[in-house]
Order: C-alpha cells, then structure tokens, then sequence
C-alpha cells in the first residue's frame, strides 16, 4: 500500500491550481508521477471518496479533493458511510489506529435542514 | 512583561464556510459576540502583535518533511490555503513581525528544537481565528504550528515546555504581545462522524484547562484522546501550550457542542497572565 503517495498526490492537487487544471484535462499524465497502487490509482482517477477514505486518506486532504470535484458537504460525508459500507473499515493511517472504524451514524439534525 | 493576553479559540472551517448551515443561529451568534469580545480584549489589551499557536491541517507542512514546532518568521503570511469560496474568507496577505518572530525563535530554540519558515501559507487553523480577531488582516501575525495531524506527534510535556519557552521569550520583548491558541478539543473533522462531540470529555478537558491543572493535562495519551474525542483531539495541543505560556488560570468564556454543522465544540477562553 503507497497510502504516503495518494496523499502526497492529494496534497499536491489541492495546493496547485495549475496542477488541478492539468489533472482536469489528463489525469493520467499527473498520477503517473506518483508511486500508487493500482487500487489508489483507480479510486483517484474516478474520483471515489470512499475507497480513498477507506483506504486512509486524511480527511483534511480528501475533503478539499471532494470539493474539487464538486461534491457537497453532506454528500461528502455520506460518500464516506458508503464507502465503509461498501470495502469495510478504514485500513491504514490516522483513522485505523483503532480497530471497527466506529461510525457516528446520525447527521445531527441541526445541520440537516440547509436553512 | 510583554505577554498582554492569552486566551484560546476554535478555528474550524464550518465556523466561517458553513455559517449558513447553521439552524441554531442563537447560539451560533452568541458564539460570533464572543469571539468578538476576544478581539475586544485583545485590542485593549494593547497588544501590537498576535502570536497564534496552531495545529494546521497540511497547509505548509506534510509527512516528507514534518516538523514538531515551527514559529513563522517571514515578512508576510498568505490565505487561505483552501478554495476561498469553500471557507468563505478571501485570499489574502497578512503582515508577519519578522524581527519579533526572529527574536521569539532564537530564544524558544534554547529550551525546544523548533523549525522556522519564511513562507508560512495559513489554512483555516489559523485564517479562522483572524477572521474574528483581526478582522481587516491588518495586525502583524507570527504563526507557530504544532504537528497535531501527522503522527508521531511531539508529546504534551514537550508542549508544555514549548509553552513555557514562549511566554518567556515573550517577556523579553519590548513589543506587547498577544497569544491565542487554537485548536479543537474532541472532534472528528472531515469524516463520517463530523459532528460529533464528546461534550463531556470536552468540558473535563476545559476545566482541567482552565485550572492549570499541568499534571491532569500532561497525562492524556494519544490513545485515550482518539478513542475518546478523536484525530481532531490531537489539537488539544495547542490549547495547552497556551495555558502554558499564560500561567494564569483560566475563565471559560463560551463553549457549545450546540453547533454540529461546525464539527466542532465551540469554545472561547481567556487566560490570566501570571506575574
Ligand atoms: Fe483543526
């Protein structure tokens, strides 16, 4: 697992506006300057938050990648759940440091109604 | 003695980018007033420059080369680091102090190994907080970062230390200076459990804090605090090195985990300046 890389790619993307420009028009070109898994190369080149949560994104990097991609808060943060749901619990870096990847299923309902 | 105020504060992104998602706008502006009578506090304090203590999230630092500490001396800052449509602060420079910073540097080096950095990029750690304290970005800012997001982190007696070495390089000043640290206290910031908030741990944490009670808050594990308030915990660093530099006891001037949407407890503080 290059975890170190797709982060380091992350980190690159949301810091560099003429990166983000090239990445828009050839991702192919951009990730092959850095060392990925086939998994991560997949999951960066489709845009799926929830593998690169899973497979222990930071979340500090992954939710600007998000809003890159036009992906709303809480859609952000359910594409996450569906990510658990869909590969099972986070397998490496800050979030894995405890085993179950407990979730807090509720969105509080407070910060549900957008008004 | 230079130091003339230290207090805490959050800085999460939502407390600016998702204001308007906030349903509970009461508590939400009771919230915005405190934050102002900090900048209240602060500007009758007379301080000429505000050090920030702060815990960013990969703004100007990441794991190919992360340091413990590392104090900003550079001549001006910029931010945010983030889409300034998504924090909802516009870009901006920011006036740095570097001779002051350098001077703070220099003696903090003697008690704590830290870096420095003549081009700091601040992310909302610190763009949050000023958005509040210095509203025009026009009051000179020396930004000190402390790895709260990359682990190993450099442990809370180390922080405590820095603290201490801060507050007496501060003393040796002309200049009056202010100190804030921010950060958060339990919180699970940009993952499926942003929101929650173990209120609870929270307010042990912040009487702890607020009592500078060193041996309660030198004891806290890495370990216990992600089980019990998260990654977004590991902050609490910051809040402790404040304390430190102040001395003083504490008075806790607003905390609510009434404000989900901003993933954070929010939290204002102000400490006394010991003699
Ligand atoms: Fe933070």
């Amino acid at each position: 697992m290059s975890l170190y890389q797709a982060q380091k790619f992350l980190y690159h993307l949301n810091r560099d506006e003429e990166m983000q420009q090239t990445f828009l028009t050839n991702k192919a070109a951009v990730l092959s300057r850095y060392d990925l898994s086939t998994e991560e190369y997949e999951a960066l080149h489709s845009g799926d938050i929830g593998l690169l949560y899973v497979l222990g994104v930071n979340g500090q990097i992954l939710m600007h990648y998000a809003a890159f991609l036009n992906v709303e808060w809480f859609d952000y943060l359910q594409l996450m759940r569906d990510g658990v749901d869909n590969h099972g619990p986070v397998r490496a870096g800050i979030y894995a440091m405890t085993a179950g990847g407990e979730q807090f299923a509720e969105t509080p309902v407070t910060s549900r109604d957008p008004n | 003695m230079s130091l003339v105020y230290a207090g805490i504060l959050s800085h999460a992104p939502g407390i600016t980018g998702r204001a308007n998602l906030a349903t509970n706008t009461l508590v939400r502006d009771a919230f915005y007033n405190c934050l102002e009578d900090q900048r209240n506090e602060i500007e009758a304090s007379g301080a000429e420059v505000l050090v920030v203590v702060a815990a960013e999230h990969f703004a100007n630092f990441f794991m190919d080369n992360m340091p413990a500490y590392c104090i900003g001396i550079g001549e001006k800052h910029y931010g945010p680091v983030e889409d300034a449509e998504w924090l909802k602060i516009p870009k901006t420079s920011i006036p740095g102090a570097p001779d002051l910073a350098l001077r703070l540097a220099k003696k903090v080096m003697e008690r704590v190994d830290i870096a420095y950095s003549e081009e700091w990029k601040c992310d909302h750690g610190i763009m949050v907080p000023l958005n509040f304290l210095t509203p025009n970005f026009d009051m000179p800012v020396v930004p000190c970062n402390i790895n709260c997001q990359g682990p190993p982190l450099t442990p809370l007696t180390r922080v405590w230390r820095f603290g201490e070495a801060l507050r007496q390089a501060c003393d040796e000043q002309a200049e009056k200076i202010a100190i804030v640290g921010t950060g958060g206290i339990s919180h699970w910031p940009a993952t499926p459990d942003s929101g929650k908030i173990n209120e609870a741990w929270d307010r042990e944490f912040l009487e702890q804090l607020m009592n500078q009670d060193k041996q309660k808050l030198l004891s806290y594990s890495d370990e216990d605090v992600y089980d019990q308030a998260g990654q977004g915990g590991f902050e609490i660093r910051t809040l402790v090195a404040a304390a430190a530099a102040a001395g003083g006891k504490g008075d806790l001037q607003f905390y609510s985990a009434e404000l989900p949407i901003f993933a954070v407890g929010c939290t204002v503080a102000r400490f006394e300046i010991s003699s």
